[in-house]
């Protein structure tokens, strides 16, 4: 089914808006977060207005609207991914924090000096520095999987290191810099056959293709709600539950307790042992409408949608003078497309682009390791979701051949 | 931003003024912004009264990095070393004749950062040139 790309613009309020007098946006940064639709702040308005308390301990009415909304959020998500049962749906601020909370609690516990935790090249920071700082403390090893010239991972380097036996896999499904969908499946049940576990870094899949973590057979799998339409300040850690209920907790504190005596505490079940302190309620449920917005689209329609895009994109981007596609030819690609334009430095290219209202990112993307390897410092950023059409691509190309013409 | 940015480009970024390196030289110093990658090498001489006679950079990066090298290049010439010293911030965007956000801020400022850091040591700059 073909989006109805005007209708779902007019979802977005923000959309609407110039960025300058006569200059409408064309918001192509969705990568770095997403907009949200009216739904989904009129859903946080709503509750600040109608059912604010805090949850989990009250008696009153309004405590007990307030944890059904929180809980019905946590089963939406639980439903979203295919999670078995929402024990395995732990609130956090965001992926980077999800994986923190398993580097600092499974992690400490489970690894020891020698073993090994296998990354890959392309890896968000926050998929690299909290297992650098693990590794520190515990004296521990760390292997890359190598990104190949093509952009993808190089899978046979990836057997030859899982021979060396790792306790851990972790990789993103999909590149936030290249647009690389990486075979989580395939990736997944080679780890578990070396005897790994595996935590994958959904913070770009998940907003944008159906995720099935039951199906991936994914032990981790950490997503943020801000990239998926939702708000800022919360995100998902996916655990196993029997792997959730052998790690220790994360943040001590309130609701994360069954019992606490001067000396000692008894960590809560699942998933409020890893939930310490008030949460994000009022985010929770908005995120909830945000699930309720895309499964309502359907997330085959926007991957469709978001693949037709990107190749157009590609395509048109042709026509554009010195410009160079990072790995244009990633086999399996979402939304993203990063590129050089001649010598003209990423932050001009920006800056130029946004004189029309155009965003773009510009820099390493928070994968700087990634960008060493192909020798470039920085790079320019176009990526797409739901709401953006050809003709945002169209106004790109054009907006790019200005850059050309300044600094030609 | 238009007019402007078009201008500062066709002036000093594509045709700088101050562009080059000085062998022999009485103070040379560089640095980068690893963010970004801009990378700027300042070389000074001086004469006996410790009057800047001359100031050139090099290295590479965006057009608002290069062409703030250049103004400052061109504004330190003829002056005594010690009047570096009271350049800030403020300084450099009085040269520029913009205001701008805090990512190119951070391009705009490397040169005097790299001034003042091989003029005085980078222990002795002010903390909003040493964030860069
Ligand atoms: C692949 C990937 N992983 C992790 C993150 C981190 O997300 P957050 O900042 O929401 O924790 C991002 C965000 O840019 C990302 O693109």
């Amino acid at each position: 089914m073909n989006l109805d790309i005007n209708k779902i613009k007019t979802d977005f309020p923000i959309l609407n808006r110039e960025v300058r007098p006569g200059t409408r946006l064309v918001y192509l940064d969705s990568t770095a977060t997403a907009q949200k639709p009216g739904i989904v702040i009129d859903s946080m308005k709503q509750y600040y207005e109608t059912n604010n308390a805090n949850i989990h301990r009250g008696i009153h009415q309004l405590a007990e609207e307030a944890t059904a909304m929180y809980e019905s959020a946590r089963q939406k998500i639980a439903i979203f991914i295919h999670a078995r049962s929402t024990k395995e749906i732990v609130f956090t601020r965001n992926a980077t924090e999800s994986i923190n909370l398993v580097a600092q609690t499974w992690g400490r516990k489970f690894l020891q000096a020698g073993d090994l935790i296998i990354l890959t090249e392309m890896e968000h920071h926050s998929n690299l520095v909290p297992w650098q700082m693990l590794a520190e403390e515990k004296n521990l090893e760390l292997d890359f999987i190598p990104v190949t010239e093509n952009g993808e991972l190089d899978l046979d380097t990836y057997d030859l290191l899982l021979e060396k036996k790792p306790k851990l896999v972790a990789f993103t499904h999909m590149s936030n810099v290249l647009g690389t969908i990486n075979p989580a499946k395939e990736m997944i049940e080679k780890a578990h056959n070396a005897g790994a576990l595996v935590l994958v870094d959904g913070a770009q899949s998940v907003p944008h293709f159906s995720v099935d973590v039951t199906d991936l057979n994914a032990d981790f799998y950490v997503f943020s709600a801000h990239k998926m339409v939702g708000p800022t300040g919360i995100g998902v850690l996916y655990g196993k539950e029997k792997l959730l209920a052998e790690m220790p907790p994360f943040l001590g504190g309130g609701d994360m307790i069954k019992k606490v005596l001067l000396r000692s505490f008894k960590p809560n079940d699942l998933p409020h042992k890893f939930e310490a302190g008030t949460p994000a309620i009022a985010e929770a449920i908005g995120f909830g409408k945000a699930i309720d917005y895309l499964s309502a689209i359907g997330m085959e329609n926007i991957a469709n949608h978001e693949k037709k895009i990107t190749q157009y994109a590609l395509q048109k981007l042709k026509d554009v003078e010195n410009l160079k596609v990072f790995c244009p030819n990633v086999t399996e690609r979402g939304g993203v497309i990063s590129f050089e334009l001649g010598f003209v430095h990423p932050h001009d290219v920006a800056q130029v682009l946004d004189h029309y209202g155009i965003a773009v990112r510009a820099g390493h993307h928070c994968a700087m390791p990634l960008h060493e390897k192909f020798g470039l410092p920085a790079t320019s950023r176009a990526s797409f979701y739901l709401y953006n059409d050809y003709e945002d691509v169209d106004l790109l190309v054009i907006g790019l051949q200005h850059v050309n013409e300044m600094f030609a | 931003m238009d007019d402007f940015y078009r201008e500062l480009i066709v002036e000093h970024y594509k045709n700088p003024a101050y562009k080059g390196t000085l062998d022999p030289n009485d103070f040379t110093y560089e640095d980068e912004n690893p963010l970004c990658g801009d990378h700027i090498r300042v070389d000074l001489r001086v004469d006996e009264k410790q009057i800047i006679t001359e100031a050139v950079f090099s290295g590479h990066g965006c057009a608002i990095s290069q062409a703030s090298a250049d103004l400052l290049m061109e504004s330190i010439i003829g002056k005594p070393l010690d009047e570096v010293k009271n350049m800030t911030k403020e300084t450099v965007l009085e040269l520029l004749g913009i205001q701008l956000g805090p990512v190119r801020l951070k391009c705009a400022l490397l040169s005097l950062k790299v001034l003042k850091a091989g003029l005085y040591g980078i222990g002795n700059i002010e903390e909003e040139l040493l964030e860069i």
